[in-house]
């Protein structure tokens, strides 16, 4: 025996996101219903130290969000590619004010994607954050899930900044109905 | 009918300790004109989003009351909000609008609130129990009696005021500057 202790099973990617919005000591959670985000979405409602905000729409974390940093808490919002677009004026309060802003953003419409609807918004989420001034940043391998989120939470709640973490569905798995 | 400068500057007259969200528009012009205050923060946009801002605040501080002063279309906008508030339900949120039936920045055209919608009702509807609609002075005053109280419950006030435009007053439009001041105030690093 050499003593060292053996290497821990990789923890599935949402429970490394949760480890992570732990870690960094986020308190409000706000997400749209989705499928990608169901389990990360489970943990932080079983979890006492966080606040699970369901929106009617995803606009609506954006204000929230800024709401929670106006008064020290570090948010995070949850949605789906489709609803970026629904985004854009509100990221105007990040953008006129500074507030940090962090996503993470389950992709659909890109890796075997059977519902042409979801398509349009799909491949238009980068340049739709990118039109408000939203950094963005991908991850499509398990692997890449936990440094790729830990690094955009220091860019946010170190820096100030604003930047979407995209989960690519060849992550997620294409849904299947 | 009611005047929006005296219900604003009469509900802000004692608030204590309160923390003040404006909604773009007249909303804003009638909080500045009560007196500028690091714990207020104008919205000169975002439309939809103050109601929602306020959640947001009111959960990171259940110490504190947050006061949510908007106007009738600018509630219409985000009118979701209203089941998004609801499902959390922070005691030290109160969200005022002052419905003055129509949209006075872009000239003067007639709100939803003008066409039948009950904005106290949608919040009722909503599952905001503490709904209510206010016409006079009477439910003013008993407004600004607990204004400054965390403890109050969620409630949603709608204040029937006069659409007559009043002189604008206009506070800082630098976000930033509005941002870090009020989190000084909180004792927080900007």
């Amino acid at each position: 025996m050499d003593g060292s202790a053996p290497a821990p099973a990789a923890l599935a990617w949402p429970d490394a996101i949760f480890a992570e919005l732990q870690r960094w000591g986020v308190r409000q959670v706000a997400y749209v219903p989705d499928g990608g985000h169901a389990r990360l979405i489970r943990a932080v409602h079983a979890e006492p130290t966080m606040r699970a905000i369901p929106l009617t729409t995803e606009e609506e974390g954006i204000a929230v969000l800024a709401g929670a940093a106006l008064g020290g808490q570090r948010g995070v919002l949850l949605m789906q590619s489709s609803g970026v677009g629904n985004c854009v004026n509100m990221l105007s309060l990040v953008k006129s004010c500074g507030f940090p802003f962090l996503a993470l953003v389950t992709m659909r419409g890109e890796w075997g994607e059977f519902n042409p609807w979801q398509v349009p918004m799909g491949s238009t989420t980068e340049a739709a954050f990118g039109l408000m001034g939203v950094g963005v940043r991908r991850a499509d391998r398990a692997e890449e899930v936990a440094e790729t989120v830990a690094a955009a939470a220091r860019m946010v709640f170190e820096g100030g900044s604003a930047v979407a973490v995209l989960l690519g569905q060849r992550l997620i798995g294409a849904k299947v109905f | 009918m009611l005047d929006r400068r005296d219900v604003v500057a009469r509900l802000l007259k004692d608030r204590d300790e309160a923390l003040v969200i404006t909604g773009l528009g007249a909303a804003t012009y009638d909080v500045a004109a009560a007196g500028d205050d690091a714990r207020n923060f104008y919205l000169w946009g975002a439309m939809g989003g103050a109601a929602l801002m306020g959640l947001g605040l009111a959960l990171a501080r259940p110490d504190r009351p947050v006061v949510v002063i908007t106007g009738d279309g600018e509630q219409l906008m985000g009118i979701g909000a209203f089941a998004t508030i609801a499902v959390q339900a922070p005691a030290n949120l109160t969200i005022v609008v002052l419905d003055n039936g129509l949209y006075g920045e872009t000239g003067g055209q007639r709100s939803h609130t003008s066409g039948g919608t009950d904005l106290a009702a949608v919040a009722r509807g909503c599952g905001i129990a503490a709904a209510s609609r206010v016409t006079d002075q009477a439910g003013v005053e008993a407004l600004a009696a607990t204004i400054a109280k965390p403890t109050c419950g969620l409630r949603v006030v709608v204040i029937a005021v006069d659409p007559t435009e009043a002189p604008r007053v206009l506070p800082s439009r630098d976000g930033a500057y509005v941002r870090g001041r009020f989190q000084a105030a909180l004792g927080l690093a900007a």
